[in-house]
């Protein structure tokens, strides 16, 4: 096992650079997601750690060892694909052992590694089976086998879940889960599906445009978000962000609604912040769940509903932007009907007007 | 008055029906016939001569016929697995190349562009044993100061023919191969590389496998192409030196048509043409079983 650091990492593609100076330290055994939209470099930085991608500048440890020029075969790492990479030709058990076959290992080992890790996976079974007879899931399975047989300091997943259907993931992402819990190996994990992040990650690492936007605890990017981005990028549904005025020591929206600061703030009078409002923490009267003792109230018109079972998302508008609440204990709610909000005022967020940045309680 | 009336799908099917048999059943059935009569060009009453399996016997114990069976069976061999090799080699050169491989690839086909007459033609140049290219090229070098009888001398100009064969059909290999190449999916090579595999390993254990189908679609089509080689042997040796380069297909042209014996060539070409069929049901037996272990339906 062993621990990676990523130093003023750099991805130049021609004159484009796509990853800029990136710094990451992550310690031995440790789950960490790489979190970000479509094209945020994410996937380029795994790759750049597996050896797939030259390293354009910086550095890339593994182990306290500088890999920049190693081919990904010395750097002891394992990595399982987006789209599986199975071996076509090869049953399940060689594709399971092909890495210990290269290199060169006496064939009970290779049984033997390759029985623990089918045994792991419960993909005993299928051994003798080729990938095409198997089910999307089964492949994927077989790819983490293919992985785990080494016993590599590293392992390196790339969406690994995105090609299969909701259930599946779901479970899948349990059984990688329990896997981290029983090899207890470092995992560098690449996904575009925040909640994928939130559940599997001892530490998020959300990137955008080649930046890292923040590093921090699934809990520690849900309540801190450092800037709009982050906000909007974790939590389902995302961060409603409202612009806003300082007045008073209140908060006034652009259609002149006043709502009172959110504790621990102090900003200078006439400042344009961003209120940022999660779903959860803005609720009609008498379908709230109770935290806090600094509260507002505002009155909106409920344009939609999604309802979910133990709670249902209303959609409403205030100071012309959408804003999604949540009511518990949910109740069939009128198209059109005029509701009192309750905002949660200690779960708000202030950031910078201009910036996205978080303001500083 | 009362017309013949047939019924409708003969009708439907009776273009087909007519120029089938003008083309090929006819034909088919004719030079089947044919190779059990002693039909001679000259005698066109010889035709109705009929003389049971006695051409048949004839070609199985003729020494020369079974002498051109073989050698077209070393020419095929031999031509096909060097075409194969370089052809792979060419294809995986050009695929590394990272500008300019549109050219290449157009370049690469320059061979096949050419009438194997030509081929033919240029090659008894290049090897003619007084002006030839080559002989002139190895004098002026001062590697050797005689003439060299490559087309001469009988194993040099099966050596000879051989090259000119490799040099016209290397890049159907080469153009199929690279086909392959780039049906290649990444992500198991890239698997390969993280499962420690040198590029060697990648290619013996990755590449190859799923090249197979490829290598096999042109060892099918090359070889009844080999098979039925007389074009590119008849201009450079005619099949000479005394039959030293004679196949199967110049032989059965020289008995068909210099010497007329039409009935005779027709039998010998019934026997040859299972040759052809033998490698051709073998290479897509390897063809299917190839896809199959990678997956690829039945």
């Amino acid at each position: 096992m062993a621990n990676v650091t990523l130093r003023n990492v750099v991805k130049k593609y021609g004159v484009l650079e796509v990853v800029h100076s990136i710094n990451l330290e992550i310690a031995d055994s440790e789950f960490v997601v790489l979190v970000g939209p479509s094209g945020c470099g994410k996937s380029t930085t795994l790759r750049m750690v597996a050896g797939l991608e030259a390293i354009s500048g910086g550095e890339v440890q593994i182990g306290g060892r500088v890999v920049n020029d190693l081919p990904p075969r010395e750097r002891n790492i394992s990595m399982v694909f987006q789209n599986y990479a199975l071996y076509p030709h090869m049953t399940v058990r060689e594709n399971l052992g092909f890495s210990l076959k290269v290199a060169k290992q006496a064939q009970p080992v290779i049984d033997d590694a390759v029985d623990k890790a089918a045994e792991i996976l419960s993909l005993t079974p299928l051994l003798d089976r080729k990938p095409g007879a198997l089910s999307g899931g089964q492949r994927q399975r077989v790819a983490m086998g293919r992985a785990i047989v080494r016993h590599p300091e590293v392992f390196l997943f790339d969406e690994p879940l995105s090609n299969l259907d909701a259930k599946l993931r779901t479970q899948m992402r349990v059984e990688i889960k329990k896997l981290h819990q029983k090899l207890k190996s470092t995992i560098i994990y690449v996904t575009h599906d925040q909640v994928e992040a939130m559940t599997l990650a001892d530490r998020i690492v959300i990137m955008r445009d080649g930046h890292i936007e923040q590093v921090g605890t699934p809990l520690e990017v849900f309540e801190n978000p450092l800037n709009t981005f982050v906000a909007t990028f974790i939590g389902s549904p995302p961060m409603n962000l409202l612009d806003a005025v300082v007045k008073d020591g209140k908060l006034a929206f652009s259609d002149g609604t006043l709502i009172a600061m959110p504790p621990g703030y102090s900003q200078a009078e006439g400042q344009a912040v961003t209120f940022g409002v999660r779903a959860d923490n803005i609720m009609p009267v008498g379908h709230a769940l109770p935290h806090g003792e600094h509260m507002a109230e505002v009155e909106m018109e409920v344009n939609l509903t999604e309802p979910l079972g133990t709670e249902t998302l209303l959609f409403s508008v205030l100071a012309g932007k959408e804003v999604q609440a949540k009511m518990f204990n949910p109740r069939p709610v009128q198209t059109g009907e005029r509701m009192t909000f309750q905002i949660m005022l200690d779960k708000c967020h202030l950031f910078d007007a201009e910036t996205g940045a978080a303001l500083k309680r | 008055m009362k017309r013949l009336k047939l019924p409708p799908w003969l009708v439907l099917l009776l273009p087909a029906i007519i120029i089938l048999s003008a083309v090929v059943l006819i034909p088919l059935v004719f030079s089947l016939y044919s190779s059990f009569t002693s039909y001679r060009l000259t005698r066109p009453d010889s035709i109705f001569n009929w003389v049971g399996l006695f051409n048949y016997e004839k070609a199985v114990t003729d020494v020369k016929f079974w002498a051109a069976f073989g050698r077209t069976v070393l020419l095929l061999a031999v031509a096909l697995n060097l075409e194969m090799l370089l052809g792979l080699g060419l294809a995986l050169m050009v695929s590394k190349v990272t500008s300019g491989q549109r050219l290449l690839r157009t370049m690469m086909m320059f061979p096949m562009m050419f009438s194997p007459i030509l081929v033919g033609f240029q090659f008894k140049f290049i090897f003619n044993d007084n002006v030839g290219l080559v002989n002139n090229a190895l004098q002026s070098l001062g590697i050797t100061d005689q003439a060299i009888p490559w087309l001469v001398d009988g194993n040099l100009a099966m050596f000879s023919i051989i090259f000119a064969e490799v040099w016209t059909a290397t890049s159907v290999f080469g153009i199929l191969i690279l086909a392959g190449l780039y049906a290649i999916p990444r992500d198991p090579l890239e698997a390969a590389k993280v499962d420690g595999c040198t590029s060697l390993q990648s290619f013996r254990y990755v590449t190859l496998p799923f090249l197979m189908p490829f290598i096999y679609i042109a060892m099918a089509i090359r070889s009844l192409d080999v098979a039925r080689a007389y074009d590119i042997v008849q201009i450079m040796t005619n099949g000479g030196p005394a039959r030293r380069t004679e196949l199967l297909w110049t032989l059965i042209g020289r008995t068909g048509y210099v010497d007329a014996r039409m009935g005779y060539a027709n039998a010998m070409g019934y026997i040859s043409i299972f040759l052809a069929i033998f490698f051709t049901v073998y290479f897509f037996k390897k063809l299917t079983q190839s896809r199959r272990e990678l997956g690829m339906g039945a």
